[in-house]
């Protein structure tokens, strides 16, 4: 469905050292009984959020108000596991428009462009200067610019660029999803078929 | 002539337009859908006042969160059964099959498409689930999608996708004894990392997958995404069309014969190439188990937990962070670890070749005074066997609990879960933390050392007790 546009963010970030940060950490199998998408944010990464009676956990970096912004920072091979793009939809409704990595999972790849979260893929080196300009100063700003497909840390200036196709990019800018472009070559599509 | 890959011949082929620096629009033959990952693309359908496109390409079935006790009775569980309750709807209304709760063919998505002979050689497949990957060992290109991808599919039969690099792993010679296509694909898992094959589509070829059932060919294609891959693929052969021959929609008489042959072409040309290739001797392994908290945390059972040495920063973080939760410590073996719970089942190892392979190791044997023991049967079709073959008797008397079919504690969306701090050997396909429940802690393993675990009640390498 549509969503957002995404041209520049620039915000303080969220960091999430952790390497192999699974769908199931993001959002846990028993909250995936909706048949709706609404409120996935409240159980974004659950269960290292809360204990089991539900109160918060001190140490979990979103329990923590002195990190805040759009942008969640995340070690590598972030998303891996199962396909459900709850994952997604918890990482929106909380509030975040990108993700920034330096190895992200495929399917939850696609799952992000798909509903306008945009994740950003760097190097490691770059990936380790954010956290260490976050851990220096928690309000230290990232600025990413789809158009440009540039990532910058403007506290110290380091920029990088990333990948991203011109399909896909056009679509985030405009806030378009694939259905849209599908739905506009049925004819094509059904010629396709009957050819069989 | 070009030489091509089967993965590339496939996917060629189902090539409806490639967008100029964007995706392919890919053509989807079959669609499998479930009640957790399909509700809200047949809500955005409605949204935008458009139907399915070709009804008939979709087949249906209630499995992530169904309990596995009292089937007949209504889903006691309110949100559960609203699922459910959907699914049915939305079949209902659209026109799609659906093998319900109670029905002949119920069960876990990626046991019944293959039980059914939907799933066929050469063919496009997906579903709003990572294991879609299963049914790659029929030489077809399949691969589990997101809901977005769901409602694409049904709207238009296609999807947007960026053709994966090709990966080819090669396993040649015998294995040895007590050695499993479980233990192949996560001897691999541990070599090759959890994120060793993001971006590729994996052809697996060798002897060694050769001569392996086409049961045990869908448990190695099933975990290709536990190392990140779109898919595994394995190329047809005798053992496919003997598989699939008679089955209820596979094709019939002539049309068999014409199949037949379009399917022998589905092979990797000699000489044809791969991004990267890997090479692995099936005598090197052995039976295998994970002591972490993703797939490629695994070692063989004689193993000990590898060591922090030359790790460092976030890595070695993660690691011990992993270790803390598994209550294990580095360099310590793994084997004589007391075990609290084993379960048997899921789209990995819940098909009848399974259970049996369970059943003929305990059978006169009993399971261990501190194990709870679960099997769970990947269909009412597997049920039924198991009951035919006199196997449910033998796992009863060695004191297992069969439960219904459905995907069960691999991801306790229902009632089947691991009680926090819990020690599980299953023979699912991941270890995630929580992923069998809140707290639970996870070892995956093949049937044959999570009977061998039931038996002796700690970890266990099933030759010693053979």
């Amino acid at each position: 469905m549509p969503y957002d546009k995404f041209n520049v963010l620039k915000s303080a970030v969220v960091p999430l050292s952790r390497e192999n940060v699974d769908t199931d950490q993001i959002i846990p199998a028993r909250f995936l009984k909706a048949t709706e998408r609404e409120g996935f944010g409240d159980n974004l990464f659950r269960d290292w959020r809360y204990d089991v009676e539900g109160n918060p956990k001190p140490d979990f970096v979103l329990n923590d108000t002195t990190y805040s912004g759009k942008i969640l920072v995340a070690g590598k091979n972030f998303g891996s596991g199962s396909s459900r793009e709850h994952a997604v939809w918890a990482i929106y409704d909380y509030g975040f428009r990108c993700v920034v990595s330096s190895f992200f999972a495929d399917i939850f790849k696609n799952n992000c462009l798909n509903i306008g979260v945009l994740p950003v893929t760097v190097s490691p080196e770059f990936l380790d200067k954010i956290f260490a300009a976050v851990e220096a100063d928690p309000k230290t700003e990232l600025e990413v610019d789809l158009d440009k497909q540039s990532i910058t840390l403007l506290s110290t200036g380091d920029a990088e660029s990333f990948e991203i196709n011109t399909y896909k990019k056009e679509n985030m800018k405009n806030g378009f999803d694939d259905i849209d472009y599908l739905l506009n070559i049925k004819g094509e599509i059904e010629e396709f078929e009957s050819k069989g | 002539m070009e030489k091509k890959t089967l993965f590339d011949k496939i996917w060629d082929a189902h090539v409806v337009r490639s967008v100029p620096d964007g995706p392919d629009v890919f053509f989807i033959d079959k669609h499998f859908i479930h009640e957790v990952t399909s509700p809200v693309a047949f809500l955005n359908l409605e949204k935008r006042g458009i139907g399915v496109l070709y009804p008939e390409r979709t087949i249906a079935t209630p499995d992530h969160n169904v309990p596995t006790v009292d089937q007949e009775k209504t889903i006691k569980d309110k949100l559960s059964r609203m699922q459910v309750e959907k699914l049915r709807d939305n079949c209902k209304k659209y026109g799609i099959e659906l093998h319900d709760l109670g029905s002949a063919h119920h069960g876990i998505v990626h046991v019944i498409g293959p039980e059914l002979g939907v799933t066929q050689p050469g063919m496009t497949i997906v579903c709003g689930d990572s294991h879609t990957s299963t049914h790659g060992a029929f030489g077809a290109i399949a691969f589990g999608i997101g809901t977005s991808e769901v409602e694409m599919v049904l709207a238009t039969q296609c999807i947007m996708q960026s053709k994966p690099k090709r990966m080819r792993i090669t396993v040649d010679g015998e294995l040895g004894k007590g050695v499993t296509s479980k233990d192949i694909i996560l001897y691999i898992i541990a070599k090759i990392s959890a994120a060793g094959a993001t971006g590729y589509f994996v052809e697996y070829a060798g002897s060694a997958i050769r001569n392996l059932s086409m049961e045990a060919r869908m448990t190695i294609c099933n975990m290709s995404i536990e190392m990140g891959a779109r898919g595994g693929v394995i190329a047809p052969d005798e053992t496919t069309f003997n598989y699939l021959k008679g089955k209820q929609y596979a094709p019939k008489g002539e049309a068999w014969d014409k199949a037949v042959a379009y399917w022998k072409t589905l092979q990797t040309d000699e000489g044809a190439e791969f991004d990267k290739e890997y090479h692995f001797e099936g005598s090197d392994i052995e039976p295998m188990i994970t002591y972490g908290t993703n797939p490629g945390m695994g070692i063989k059972v004689i193993d000990s937990i590898p060591t922090t040495e030359g790790m460092e920063g976030s890595n070695k973080a993660s690691f011990m962070k992993s270790l803390d939760y598994m209550g294990f410590a580095p360099g310590e073996p793994i084997k004589g670890k007391k075990v609290d719970y084993v379960f048997v089942g899921s789209c990995t190892n819940g098909r009848i070749e399974d259970i049996r392979a369970v059943a003929n190791f305990v059978k006169g044997k009993h399971k261990a005074d501190n194990i709870t023991a679960w099997i769970v049967p990947g269909s009412r079709e597997v049920e039924k066997l198991a009951h035919e073959e006199g196997l449910v008797k033998i796992l009863e008397e060695a004191g297992f609990e069969l439960r219904q079919p459905g995907c069960s504690a691999c991801l306790a969306m229902n009632d089947d879960k691991i009680p926090a701090g819990k020690y599980a050997v299953s023979t699912s396909n991941r270890n995630f933390e929580g992923r069998q429940g809140p707290g639970a802690r996870t070892l995956l393993a093949s049937p044959l050392t999570v009977a061998a675990v039931a038996v002796t009640g700690e970890i266990t390498d099933p030759r010693d007790i053979f």
